[in-house]
Order: C-alpha cells, then structure tokens, then sequence
C-alpha cells in the first residue's frame, strides 16, 4: 500500500515525485466509474476468448486453465465492449 | 511458436495494470496493454511516454499504472528520452554495471499529436540516431487529452474543435500524414500499422517483432476515442474492424525495406461505412455533401493502390534476390 | 603532481568532462560551445572514455536525452550556449524538477534576436530560477575546476540538482591560457562513482519517474526543490574545501578581490573580474581604495553573505551583463540589493548594464565605474541607479 496520501507532509514525498512501487494504481479502484454493468452468464460461456484482450481495465481475470472468471468490479468502468464483442450473449449490460 | 492468445494472458502477467484513469471504452489501454504482453518474461522494460491523454491517466502521483520502469518528461521529448535512457543502458553495460545476461526493452508511447505534430523531429532523430528501442503510436486521430484538437493524424473533413464543421468550412480541409510512410523512409529494420482486430494476433505478433528486432522499430497502432470521435463506447472492436475492412488503416509492416500487407478484406467495404457511425462524420452525410465521402473514398482507394503496388514491388525484389 | 599546460576554456571544459569520463554526453552544435562536444566526441572516437555520445538533432533533445540518461541511472552531461539553452528551457525546468543531477557546461552568448553569436549572459539569466546550481567561472581554470566539483555538488543526497558551469564566450572559451590540470586517476577519484539509490535501470526495483503532479502534491515537491537548494551552499563549500586540500586552489561561493578595507565595491561574474582585478591593482598602487567582489555561486544565491561582505563599502556597483529590459535594473542588481535590503545593509548601489553581445569590456570603462562609485561615495548620491556602461551615445 503506498503510504502517500492527500495529507502527507512535505517530508513524506518521495523527491520530484518519482514512484517506487511499480504498478500501485491497483490500489485505485475505478469501478464507480460505472453506471452500467456487465453480468457474466457463465452457463452460455464457450470460452472463446474474445472478451478479455477487449477489457481496457484488464477486468476479465483469466485463470492458469486458460478460462476467463467472473469481472473484477474494482476496475470495470462499464464500457460494454466485452458484452458488445460476445458472439454468445454471455454477457449482459445491466443498470447499476 | 504458435500464436495463443489465452495462453499469453493466462501465463503473463499484465505490464499495464488496471486503475489507471483512461476513459470508459478507451482504445489505447487496450493495445498498450497487448503491446507490453510482448515481452518476454524476466525482460525488463522503460517506458517513456509522451504528455497525452495516456500519461495523465497511468501515472498520477501517487499512482502508477506500470509493472516496469516509466518516465515521461514532456510532450515533444519521448523519443529523445528514451534513446538517453538507451544510451545509458548501452554506457552502463559496456562498463560492467548492468550485468551480460539482464536485458532491458526500451519502449515509448505516444499519441497522434506527441508524434505526427510535436514530437516528429524528436522521434525522426532517434530513429536516424539507431537506438535499439520502439516506438508506438497510439493514434487516436486528434489532441483528445486537451478537447479534441486537430493533428495532422486527423482525417480529411473531421469535426473538431479546433476543425469544427461550419456553416463555410466543413471541418478539417487538409487530408491526414501518412505517418507510417514517413517512418518506413527512415530505412529503419521494423516498421508496421496495426490494430487491434479478432483475436490481436496482428497487434501482438507485430509488437513482438518491434520490440526484439534491434535497432530502432515504429509501431503506428490505431487506438479509437468513443468520446473524439463520437460512437458509443461499447463499438471499439467494430470500429477498429470497419477502419481495415474500408482499407482506411491498412495493417502491413515493412521489414528492412520490404513491404508486406499482413491483412487483405475479402470484401473491400466503401467507407462510409467506417465513417457512419462516427459523429466527427456526421455532416459528411447531410445532402448536397456526397462529394465529401467521394473525395475521402479517392484518397482512401489511392492510398492503399500505393501500398499494393510497393507491396508488389517489394515481392518482386525479393524474388529477383533469391 | 598537476600538470601544466595551456588550454581555451573549452578544451578545459571538454579535458574535465573526459576525466569524469560520464554515461552518456548528448550535444548539440551551437558556437561558442561547439567544441565542448567536438573535443568530446574525440575522446570517444579513439575510446579514451566509455562514455555514449549521442549526437542529437537538437538542443531540446540533448536535454531530453540527458535526462533519460540520468533518470536510467547514468551520469549525463551536455554543453549549450544561448539559443540552444533558450531551446532547452523546458527541459531545464523538468531536469530540476525530476531531482536529476545533470551537469552542463554553459557558454555565455546573447540570445537571440537579432542573432549575435558573442558574449552575454542573457542566456544563463533565462534560467536562473529554473532549479539549477550555477557557478561562474572567471578563466579557463575555474571552469575546469568548477565541473570536476559540479557532479559531487549536484549528485549530494542532501542537494540531487543539476549544475551548469557558466564561462564567457570567446572571452575565456575560446582564449588559451595557462592551466594546471589534475591527472586523469587523481581527478577521476574526487569525482568518484555516481551509485544512484533509484533508476529507471535497475529492474529489481522498477520505478515511475515524472509523474501527473496535481494540487495535492507539487506544491510540496517544489518546497523539498527549494530546499535542496538551500543546503546547495554548504554542500559547495563543503566540496570546494576537500578540492581545497586536493589542488591548493580555494573556492568559496564568491571571491572577495582587496575587498576587505575598500571604499567602493563593484560585483560582477565571469572574465570581468578579471580585468576588474587589474583595474584593482591599478588604483590600489595610486592610493585609491577599491575592492571587488566576484561572484562564483549564482545559484543558490548567497545573499546574506554577500550582503555581510559588502556591509563597510560607502558606494557599490553591481554589473550585469544582460539587460532586464524591466525599466529597474538587471538580475544580479536585484538579487544583490535584495539581499542587502532584507539583511539590513543600507549603502548607494548603482547598475550597470555592459558587454551586451560582446561589446568589449576595457579597464577605461571599469576605471570609470570606480570613479562614479568615489563620486557617489562622497555625496552619499545616487541620481540614477540604472545606468550603461560601453554604450554608444
């Protein structure tokens, strides 16, 4: 967890700003971003593949069996291109 | 080794990681994300980055959105640092500093305007220079991290808001660079277009390519703005495929000097159809304008006749050589 | 053991620059500095150093580049004059800015326009609130051995600011002089390795460098700048004293020439102080009481202390060698009667504005200074704190 806040003082900055943990933006969530949803119908799923390299937040996890899992809502921002590319209606836009 | 798209996501860690700030539907987090799967894993990476909507959104102190090693000083300056950065690695390694076996990519991102516009001559200079590192254009056809401002990667008759269809001028009046054709006259070892369409094979084979040929390698990657170019968010992947079926974007690459088209329609669709369900386009289809959508199919049509016909030519070369 | 030779204040420049023996030099051409680069690009042609030049296409680029170079964890240099700096401005500021100890010999010329290619300082006075630490130099041996202290200063964990090292153009960069250089082995020791503790390179710890800096945050990296700033000073004469003990030459932040019992003051920078110095001797045999003060450490300014050492002197003149154009005066008038006025030290203190794009700077025409400071010394006068020397009219 980066230590950085909005009310750190001078001393606690890290000098002209340069970062040290790479990557730390998960830590920023911008699943409120959303004002729709995708909902992930796993049972019309075939595992095509063609939903998670479209994700911008990279929302879709892949598992190590190659299977995409269920949307990560942290960062999700409710584009709808996953659901738009979806050849199998697995994927349902739905108002938050 | 075979292509395999879920085996790459499954087994790679992304470089480019979720949090950042891009807007809803974003075409440039997509293919960034895809080009820095390329990587090989236990290479290191620099990334520099031009001022533009992707560094105001991935690198936001105290956030960054980077599994590797990113700078970004300024707008017209992300080639020129990187290749400092490069020459270091290269004066660091030479006196034993850096050890044999570690290797480290050197890759800069830029959008349309950090690289056709304000950055050309730092991009050309590095190029020129040799560097062994890759440079990516995001191209998302105009200034969109400002409020979209024409480049001179906009399209002909664009709506923007500094090309704004008027009552006299009907957007932007000057056709748009043909940037990749500049890079290729650099007689650099890799030059390519790509997009992201299907399942990114091109993208991601082109990026691989790029960043282990050695030497200086450009990628000039079409990254489409739902919110500059005015179509719905969730339209990114018919977009992109509607840009290369018309042949507006036609996806080759040129190694060492040889032209090759890596994506050829079956169908050539007319272009009205990439530029109808964008609202940057919309006054091109109010009658009495037919001539607009001419004008721009010609430029298309002679634009891709020149690629097939250096492709053609590249082929024959080939086979004299041989 | 030193050796002795005869140098122009560039092939001193360019011999230091090769006794760091740095990561990464990235040059532009632009005159008078272009030998700097050229001398350098030698050195690496026949493999004296293991240094990376990069020959850019411009000076915005050197800058860019260098500052690649730093961030990667290298040490980088550059070399400019005038428009090349004007170029590079931008830069400059994001170098400081990033914390990166970039080090930058800077050969004085007029900025353009109209073009002039000759000696001012309107060029360093454009970057003189850009975060950068400027020392000047007064002949070939200070320039030489103010950039074998810069790396030391600029890369001190309490400091990580970049350096230029001004000298005039043509005056001293292009006039050979005598010289006493260190070997290569004793300099390349006082310089020392640069071990950065974060950099882009080391991919065990990958980091971000310059990031998107909003209201939360860049006030406070622009007060931790200022403060590196502000511990500059000891650092430098921390650092000029070790030089001290290694080649016998002192330096402090300025030089106080027969200052100590005088009547009248003049404070310059650069190869002025050296003709000042003869004017000096000249009076001084006559009786008259003159000092000066010259001052080496632009920035960080040693206010207070400048103020301190001019504090007995009945009239002062302070030169500057670029106009402001701000109807008041130029920029090292007012940094040094701002400096005398927040410290309390109330004396007459005239400007003078002279050697615009080269104009010759004679001993007539300091002689004539100190005579206008004995004139204001005795009335206790200053009709107009503004004034020309060397022009025609």
């Amino acid at each position: 967890m980066t230590k950085i806040n909005k009310e750190s003082p001078w001393q606690d900055l890290t000098p002209g700003g340069t970062m040290y943990d790479a990557g730390n933006s998960l830590e920023f969530k911008t699943g409120d971003w959303r004002s729709v949803k995708p909902v992930y119908i796993e049972e019309k799923c075939k595992q095509c593949g063609l939903c998670f390299p479209v994700c911008p937040e990279n929302a879709i996890p892949v598992n190590k069996e190659q299977k995409r899992e269920d949307f990560n809502y942290d960062y999700c921002k409710g584009c709808g291109i996953c659901a738009n590319v979806c050849p199998f209606d697995a994927i349902e836009m739905k108002e938050e | 080794m075979a292509y395999n798209l879920k085996e790459i996501v499954a087994n790679k860690p992304p470089v480019f990681v979720s949090g950042h700030r891009m807007c809803a539907g974003c075409g440039a987090p997509v293919v960034s994300r895809m080009i820095m799967r390329a990587l090989k894993e236990g290479d290191h990476a620099v990334v520099s980055n031009a001022t533009g909507c992707m560094e105001v959104s991935t690198c936001i102190y105290p956030y960054n959105s980077w599994n590797c090693s990113y700078i970004h000083t300024a707008f017209e300056c992300a080639a020129a640092t990187c290749s400092g950065a490069e020459a270091a690695y290269k004066a660091l390694k030479r006196k034993g500093k850096i050890k044999e076996d570690e290797h480290t990519k050197f890759i800069t991102f830029g959008g349309d305007g950090g690289t056709y516009d304000i950055g050309l001559q730092s991009l050309s200079g590095a190029m020129e220079r040799g560097h062994d590192m890759t440079y990516v254009c995001y191209d998302n056809g105009a200034y969109m991290n400002t409020g979209i401002q024409r480049s001179s990667a906009t399209p002909h008759f664009a709506d923007t808001t500094t090309s704004p269809a008027g009552e006299v001028i009907p957007g932007k009046m000057q056709v748009r660079k043909d940037l990749t054709q500049v890079l290729a006259s650099h007689h650099i070892p890799y030059v390519a277009q790509t997009a992201a369409i299907m399942n990114f094979k091109d993208l991601y084979e082109k990026s691989e390519k790029a960043i282990y040929t050695e030497g200086p390698t450009f990628l000039n990657v079409l990254a489409p703005c739902p919110r500059g170019w005015g179509y719905p968010t969730d339209e990114l992947m018919k977009i992109n495929k509607l840009a290369v079926d018309t042949c507006y974007w036609p996806l080759y690459e040129v190694v060492d000097g040889k032209y090759k088209i890596t994506y050829k329609p079956a169908k050539k669709l007319p272009i009205e159809e990439f530029l109808r369900p964008q609202r940057r386009f919309k006054h091109m289809f109010k009658p009495g304008n037919e001539w607009m959508i001419e004008e721009f199919q010609k430029e298309v049509d002679k634009r891709w006749e020149e690629l097939l016909a250096l492709e053609a030519m590249s082929e024959k070369s080939l086979m004299n050589n041989e | 053991m030193s050796i002795r030779e005869r140098l122009s204040g560039n092939e001193a420049s360019a011999i230091a620059m090769k006794q760091i023996n740095p990561d990464v030099v990235a040059a532009f051409p632009i005159t008078p500095s272009t030998e700097i680069p050229q001398y350098f690009s030698t050195f690496v042609s026949n493999g004296v150093v293991d240094t990376e030049f990069v020959a850019v296409e411009s000076e915005h680029s050197a800058m860019s580049a260098c500052i690649g170079a730093e961030a990667a964890g290298g040490r980088a240099m550059t070399a400019t004059s005038s428009n090349g700096l004007a170029l590079m401005w931008e830069m400059i500021q994001i170098a400081s800015s990033l914390r990166l100890p970039i080090v930058m010999p800077l050969v004085n010329r007029a900025i353009s326009g109209p073009l002039n290619i000759h000696c001012d300082h309107s060029d360093a006075m454009a970057i003189r609130d850009s975060g950068w630490i400027m020392l000047f130099s007064e002949n070939n041996q200070e320039a030489y051995d103010n950039l074998l202290m810069a790396h030391r200063i600029g890369e001190h964990k309490d400091v990580m600011l970049p350096v230029t090292i001004c000298q005039d153009g043509f005056i001293t960069s292009h006039s050979i002089e005598n010289i006493e250089l260190l070997e290569d082995d004793v300099a390349r020791k006082f310089v020392g390795e640069y071990k950065p503790e974060h950099y882009l390179l080391n991919s065990k710890e990958p980091i971000s460098v310059g990031p998107m800096d909003l209201q939360a945050y860049l006030f406070e990296h622009k007060y931790q700048e200022a403060n590196a700033m502000r511990n500059a000073k000891n650092v430098i004469l921390e650092i000029s004293k070790e030089f001290e003990k290694l080649t016998g030459r002192s330096y402090s932040l300025f030089e106080q020439y027969k200052l100590e019992d005088a009547e009248v003051a003049i404070v310059c920078m650069n190869s002025t102080a050296g003709t000042t110095k003869v004017v000096v001797d000249e009076l001084r045999n006559k009786g008259i009481k003159v000092g000066l003060l010259k001052i080496r450490v632009y920035r960080p300014f040693p206010a207070e202390e400048i103020a301190k050492a001019l504090s007995n002197v009945k009239a002062i003149a302070v030169l500057d060698r670029a106009d402001s154009l701000n109807a008041c005066g130029g920029a090292l008038f007012t940094d040094v009667t701002s400096g005398m006025f927040v410290n309390n030290v109330q004396i007459p203190t005239v400007n003078y504005i002279y050697g615009i794009g080269g104009r010759d700077t004679t001993s007539k025409d300091i002689e004539g200074v100190y005579s206008d400071l004995m004139e204001i010394a005795k009335t206790g006068k200053v009709d107009n704190p503004y004034r020309y020397f060397g022009l025609k009219s």
